[in-house]
């Protein structure tokens, strides 16, 4: 019954998708010229009176929308916590011997249950919307809530006739098929979801972009309004990619942390986009500028998110993360993305000739510098995108390559480094315009700092690479310019949201440091030893004790017993183990890893051959953990950004008020 | 300077970024990109010794002989037409073994054997590399 009633809920859902997509057009058709916040009109008569009835509809329904969206995903997840094996979903992805927090996480962890995810967390945004966003010209939040109410619709079609996760088994299985013991993991629990709110968070971007573009309301209100999702969405984006990252530096065993997979690709790409919308939405928000622009990135970072997930769940792709093989499924996504964005183009090719031009400025200015910021967003986007499409391109026409770290590495990593230079002197820019050599006067220290830390690192290490060189360097001058708003302010009077940018941008400086680190510094030794022996790795010495057997809940491991020491220091002991995974049978390599203030120490446990000997795979990776600490306060520093716009906006309701007058 | 300007100018710099980005990816492609042979695509024309690329096929039963120093290996790589000796030093994935696919990425000597610096073999049951699919169907029809 249970999985019924979540199908059931599922269908209504798609119902009132339907109906808010219907309500909020003939609303808009018909209430064109005389609703009370269109521009121009204040006529009022019986057309305005019906299209006002059916405007009215549409928040409620997009609320019950959101419930009972959430209301079928929770009961899948039921059906997952009580292991119902006449469910084929459970049945193929769970298993009964699998602990609670998997079995929960096993709902998304398969193609079905993360599209229900995704719609959910798209109803519930649409419902959000509905409950929260009150400033906004209503003709233009209608236009988006009907907007969203399209794009979910697609996605119910897909779940409702392609991949019903509420699918019945006749008859039931006995026993599970277990779940990839890979996903077994506390990362997986977070990993999807917090990716699908970035992901749906960019969808809400995009609505409001096509609801200030049928209604042609592009201005700092509707700026002003969507900034908050633009934040939000990047906030997850950037939590899900450096959780992402660490699970897949500790959980593969092959001590990267970056390994330019697609996969990783498809959700870098949406934060590419999102960082450079987050840029220019603040210009039009605060300046009135970059109008066209903003909203051509609107559409695009939405395409960059259903391009990830189109090369993630169509099984173009594979990889842990690609469940569906099922050809059918990649067509549907693929209709899906050349509908929306398709129809999201055309749309801004039609109207956008018709919205008026933004305020103006000159070269150097902060305008200037987040259009530099944008630019070079962009063209790493573009490298990735081509790098990330060119071996699907290829294999359709016949010959199979594939692009890796060599081609991404080369090409983005000197225009990542240009916008960073670039980042560092932007919030040191003043908006409109600014004098050149003023602003090179605010640059002389972190100018210095940065010259200065590159001349150490050459001189101490001189074998470190001409990159790890300058991004070394750069860092410490960018981790300097970063904080220098802050200099001479009265830091109890400064904004929270420029608490925020400091943050934020600290944070790129801090996990660039550890990029530069990890790739200049690692020591890696790979060898083959017996009880006792010893192997030095950087200042470790580690010892091989022995082996001996392990077991869990659902795997058995052979286990070695590491003892490390560095210098006079007390000993660690690290436990690298091979597991066996019964269901489905499966080994993988468990990594053991030190975590040290300066660094990490990475442990593999190989296979043995017939002398006895046992293959042990170490690495020394000096300030590795600053790249997930850089990308922690890179998203502490957008949740600042957030927290301290919605204050600001609640404070001042007057002000706004008083624009929107104006402005009409 | 004239908004309707600034429009155009922003508007062209826009597309110098899109196209800088492309002819930027595209040039770098030639150099980079890992093509995939097969050893039958080896035996018929001698492949590339100067840049990476990836070979795939299946790992021939008794072809896995560990080296002396304990962290390397040699084995043979087949699809039923041709064969290629691999050299590989590190942990082999955990299922890598005789008579399943790998994917070997390295680069090929002078003497048409292959210096693999990294193996790919299947995750689980349900994945497999795509180039690995069609072949693996292949060879399951000639052992038939």
């Amino acid at each position: 019954m249970i999985a019924e009633a979540g199908l059931a809920a599922l269908w209504l859902a798609a119902a009132m998708a339907l109906m808010q997509l219907v309500l909020a057009a003939l609303g808009l058709r018909m209430g064109r010229g005389v609703l009370p916040d269109a521009p121009g009109s204040d006529r009022a008569d019986g057309a305005g009176e019906t299209a006002a009835q059916l405007i009215a509809g549409v928040r409620p329904v997009a609320i019950v929308q959101g419930v009972l969206a959430a209301l079928s995903f929770v009961l899948l997840i039921w059906v997952f916590v009580v292991s119902d094996m006449s469910v084929q979903l459970v049945a193929a992805n769970s298993h009964s011997a699998k602990p609670m927090v998997y079995k929960i996480a096993g709902a998304w962890g398969n193609h079905e249950g993360s599209m229900l995810l995704w719609v959910t967390v798209l109803a519930l945004a649409g419902g959000a919307i509905a409950v929260l966003e009150k400033r906004l010209n209503v003709a233009t939040l209608v236009a988006t809530l009907g907007a969203q109410a399209a794009i979910a619709l697609g996605f119910y079609a897909f779940l409702l006739f392609s991949s019903n996760p509420f699918t019945r088994l006749d008859p039931p299985a006995a026993e599970g098929q277990g779940l990839n013991p890979l996903l077994q993991d506390p990362g997986l629990a977070f990993h999807p979801p917090t990716l699908y709110f970035g992901y749906v968070g960019l969808s809400v971007a995009f609505s409001f972009a096509v609801g200030a573009l049928v209604t042609r309301d592009v201005g700092p209100a509707f700026a002003r309004a969507m900034r908050p999702w633009v934040l939000a969405a990047w906030v997850f984006l950037t939590i899900g990619i450096t959780a992402g990252s660490y699970w897949a530096y500790y959980e593969l065993g092959w001590g990267g942390w970056w390994f330019w997979d697609p996969v990783e690709n498809a959700s870098l790409m949406p934060w590419l986009a999102a960082t450079a919308l987050l840029h220019s939405v603040t210009v039009l928000a605060t300046r009135d500028g970059l109008r066209a622009w903003t909203i051509m990135l609107a559409v695009v970072a939405f395409s960059m998110s259903m391009i990830g997930t189109f090369l993630v769940r169509s099984g173009i792709l594979t990889s842990v993360h690609a469940f569906a093989v099922d050809p059918t499924r990649g067509s549907f996504i693929l209709a899906l993305l050349i509908l929306y964005i398709g129809g999201a183009l055309l749309l801004f090719g039609l109207r956008i000739g018709l919205v008026k031009q933004g305020s103006t400025f000159e070269l150097v200015s902060r305008e200037g510098g987040l259009v530099l910021n944008n630019l070079l967003l962009s063209v790493i986007l573009g490298i990735v995108l081509i790098g990330t499409l060119y071996p699907i391109v290829a294999q359709a026409m016949g010959t199979q390559l594939s692009v890796g770290p060599p081609f991404f590495n080369k090409t983005t990593a000197p225009i990542a480094l240009a916008l960073f230079a670039a980042m560092a002197a932007g919030p040191l820019v003043r908006w409109r315009r600014d004098n050149a050599q003023a602003l090179l006067g605010r640059l002389t220290v972190p100018i210095a700092v940065a010259a200065l830390a590159m001349a150490a690192v050459f001189v101490f290490a001189p074998d470190a690479g001409v990159l790890p060189i300058l991004g070394l360097g750069l860092s410490f001058g960018i981790a300097v310019a970063s904080v220098a708003p802050l200099w001479k302010r009265d830091l109890r009077r400064t904004p929270l949201f420029t608490f925020g940018m400091v943050t934020a941008h600290l944070g790129i400086a801090v996990s660039m440091a550890g990029m530069a680190s990890e790739s200049a510094f690692t020591v890696e030794r790979l060898v083959a030893v017996r009880p006792g022996q010893i192997t030095q790795v950087g200042p470790f010495s580690v010892r091989f004790d022995g082996l001996r057997p392990a077991v869990g809940a659902n795997w058995s491991a052979i286990e070695a017993r590491l003892t490390v020491t560095r210098g006079d220091g007390a000993p660690l002991v690290l436990r690298p183990q091979s597991r066996f995974f019964s269901a489905p049978s499966t080994v993988t390599s468990e990594a053991a890893i030190a975590t040290l203030f300066d660094g990490q120490l990475y442990t593999v446990l190989g296979a043995s051959d017939e002398g006895g000997r046992w293959q042990l795979r170490l690495w020394w990776k000096p300030w590795v953990t600053l790249i997930w600490f850089g990308g922690g306060l890179i998203a502490l520093g957008g949740a600042l950004s957030l927290v301290g716009r919605v204050r600001r906006e609640r404070r001042q309701p007057a002000a706004r008020e008083a624009w929107q007058t104006a402005a009409a | 300077m004239k908004a309707k300007h600034q429009r155009l100018m922003l508007a062209g710099l826009g597309l110098v970024a899109v196209l800088g980005a492309s002819g930027l990816a595209l040039s770098a492609l030639q150099d980079e990109a890992a093509f995939f042979y097969a050893p039958a695509d080896v035996a018929a024309k001698a492949p590339p010794t100067d840049r990476a690329v990836r070979l795939g096929g299946m790992v021939e039963a008794g072809s896995i002989r560990p080296q002396p120093d304990g962290v390397s290996i040699a084995f043979v790589v087949g699809d039923g037409k041709a064969r290629v000796p691999v050299t590989f030093s590190g942990i082999a994935p955990d299922l890598f073994k005789e008579g399943s696919g790998v994917v070997a990425e390295g680069r090929f000597r002078a003497d048409g054997s292959f210096a693999a610096d990294n193996l790919l073999a299947k995750h689980d049951e349900r994945y497999m590399p795509p180039e690995l699919a069609g072949k693996m169907a292949a060879a399951e029809t000639l052992e038939q």
